[in-house]
C-alpha cells in the first residue's frame, strides 16, 4: 500500500472531513477497513483458502446465473448476521461471562435470521423468491456464515469492522463461485474422463484456482 | 448372519465405510476434510471428534424423535449438535491444546458439518435407537478413515512423514503444495476420481458375472 498512500490519504481526508473525524484517526480506520475487505475477498478468499461453503460450491457452480444468485443471497445474509453476532457477543456472551454458549447462540441466531429473510422475501417479491429463496435454507448450514461469526469474535473486530468483514466474505464467496461457474460452463464441452466428471474435476480446478489466488498473499504488507 | 435384523444392523454399520462413505461418495463434510488433512494426526483427531458428536447426536435425536414437531426439527437437531460440539471443543482445549490449536475454528464448524445434520434428518430421526447408533458409528468411522487416508497422502508427499514419524529420507524434496490449500483440493479431487473408477470397475465386474451366470 506504500506507493499509492499519498493519493489515498487525500481521498480519505476528503471523505471523512465533513463527518468531523480527525485525519489521523480516519486514516487508520479506513485503511484498516479496506485491508479487511480485500483480505476477505481476495487474499484469504473464504472458499479457496479456508475451504468454506464447499457444498454449495460443488452443487451450485455449474451455471453462472445460479452461482451469482447463491452468492448474492449469502452476501446479503452475511452482511447482517456479522453485526448481529457481534452484538450478541458483546452484550450477552461477554457481559454475562458465558462464552461456552457461543456456538449454540450463534447458530440459533443464524437459523432464525435466515428463516425471517426467507419469509420476508417470499411476501415481498415472488420473483426474488424464485431466484434467491431456494438457496436460503442451504445457507443456514453453510460453514461460511458461522465461520465469519467465529472469526470476528476471535480477532476482536469492532462493529464496523464486522460489517465490512461479513460483506467482504460474501463478496469473496460470490467471486469464487462466479469464477468456478464460468469455467464449468466452458468445460461442459470438454472431454472430461468419466471418473472425474462432476466433483472430481471441479475440485481439481478449485485447486488450480487456489494456487492462483495464493499469488495474492503479501499484497498487503 | 443369524437373523434378518442382525443383517440389517450390520448393513447400517458397514455402508458408511465404503458404499456410502460420506466423503468420497456422499460428498458431505468437505470443509473439514480439506482443512485439517494437512497431517495424519489432525485427520485422526477431527475424525474422532466428528464420530463422537455424530454418535451422541444420533442417539439423542433418535430417542426424542417422537416428541419433536416437524416444523422445528432442523432447529432442534442443530441445537443438539451444537451442544455436543461445545463439549468436544472444551475437551480438546483442556486436554489436547496443541491439537485444538491446529484444528482451530474447524471444531466449532462441526456444528454445520453436513454429515451430521444429514444423518439426523435422513436417518436418526426416523429410526429406532440401535439402527441410528449403527449408522452413526459407520458414518463416523468411514469419515475418520477417509480423513486418515487423505491426510496421510498429503503428509507423506508434503512433509515426508506420517503421524510425525519420518518416512522418507533426506533425498526426498517435499512437495510443499500438498500441505497448502491447493494441494487439498487436488488430492480430494483425484481421490474422488479414483473412488468412482474403482466403484465402476467393481459394479461392471459383478454385472459381467451376473450376465455370464444368466447365459449358462
Amino acid at each position: 500500500m506504500g506507493m499509492k498512500a499519498w493519493a489515498f490519504e487525500d481521498l480519505e481526508a476528503g471523505i471523512l472531513q465533513p463527518f468531523g473525524i480527525s485525519e489521523k484517526e480516519g486514516l487508520f480506520r479506513m485503511r484498516e477497513l479496506l485491508g479487511i475487505f480485500i483480505g476477505a475477498v481476495i487474499i484469504n478468499n473464504f472458499v479457496l483458502r479456508y475451504f468454506l461453503g464447499i457444498c454449495p460450491f460443488l452443487g451450485v457452480s455449474n451455471r453462472i446465473d445460479s452461482a451469482i444468485s447463491m452468492g448474492l443471497a449469502v452476501t446479503f445474509v452475511m452482511t447482517f448476521v456479522a453485526p448481529i453476532t457481534w452484538l450478541i457477543n458483546t452484550f450477552i456472551l461477554v457481559r454475562f461471562k458465558v462464552p461456552f454458549l457461543e456456538y449454540v447462540s450463534f447458530i440459533i441466531v443464524i437459523a432464525a435470521f435466515v428463516q425471517l429473510v426467507e419469509m420476508f422475501v417470499r411476501k415481498v417479491s415472488s420473483t426474488l423468491y424464485r431466484t434467491l429463496g431456494i438457496y436460503l435454507p442451504l445457507i443456514t448450514t453453510n460453514c461460511v456464515i458461522l465461520f465469519t461469526a467465529l472469526i470476528l469474535v476471535l480477532r476482536k473486530y469492532t462493529f464496523i469492522q464486522s460489517v465490512i468483514f461479513g460483506f467482504g466474505a460474501g463478496v469473496g464467496f460470490t467471486l469464487a463461485l462466479g469464477i468456478m461457474a464460468g469455467i464449468r460452463e466452458e468445460i461442459d464441452f470438454a472431454d472430461v474422463p468419466k471418473p472425474l466428471q462432476g466433483a472430481g474435476i471441479t475440485l481439481i480446478i478449485a485447486g488450480l484456482l487456489a494456487l492462483a489466488f495464493m499469488g495474492f498473499s503479501g499484497f498487503l504488507s | 448372519m443369524k437373523t434378518l435384523n442382525q443383517y440389517i444392523l450390520f448393513k447400517d454399520l458397514m455402508k458408511g465405510l465404503w458404499k456410502e462413505n460420506p466423503v468420497f461418495r456422499l460428498l458431505l463434510g468437505m470443509c473439514p476434510t480439506l482443512a485439517v488433512t494437512t497431517a495424519a494426526i489432525n485427520g485422526l483427531s477431527m475424525g474422532l471428534a466428528v464420530t463422537f458428536v455424530l454418535f451422541f447426536s444420533s442417539t439423542f435425536v433418535s430417542l426424542i424423535r417422537r416428541v419433536v414437531p416437524i416444523q422445528v426439527r432442523i432447529a432442534t437437531f442443530v441445537v443438539v449438535i451444537a451442544t455436543f460440539v461445545t463439549m468436544v471443543d472444551l475437551f480438546l482445549k483442556g486436554f489436547f491444546p496443541p491439537i485444538s490449536k491446529t484444528l482451530g475454528p474447524y471444531v466449532p464448524l462441526i456444528v454445520v458439518n453436513c454429515i451430521i445434520l444429514a444423518r439426523q434428518e435422513a436417518f436418526a430421526s426416523k429410526s429406532p435407537l440401535h439402527r441410528a447408533i449403527a449408522d452413526a458409528l459407520g458414518m463416523g468411522i468411514g469419515f475418520t478413515l477417509a480423513l486418515i487416508v487423505l491426510a496421510s497422502v498429503r503428509e507423506i508427499l508434503g512433509m515426508g512423514s506420517i503421524f510425525g514419524i519420518r518416512l522418507l529420507g533426506d533425498w526426498f524434496r517435499p512437495w510443499v503444495i500438498m500441505i497448502l490449500p491447493a494441494g487439498a483440493f487436488l488430492t480430494l479431487g483425484i481421490a474422488i476420481g479414483l473412488m468412482n473408477l474403482l466403484t465402476s470397475k467393481i459394479t461392471s465386474k459383478s454385472e459381467h458375472r451376473k450376465e455370464n451366470s444368466f447365459k449358462s
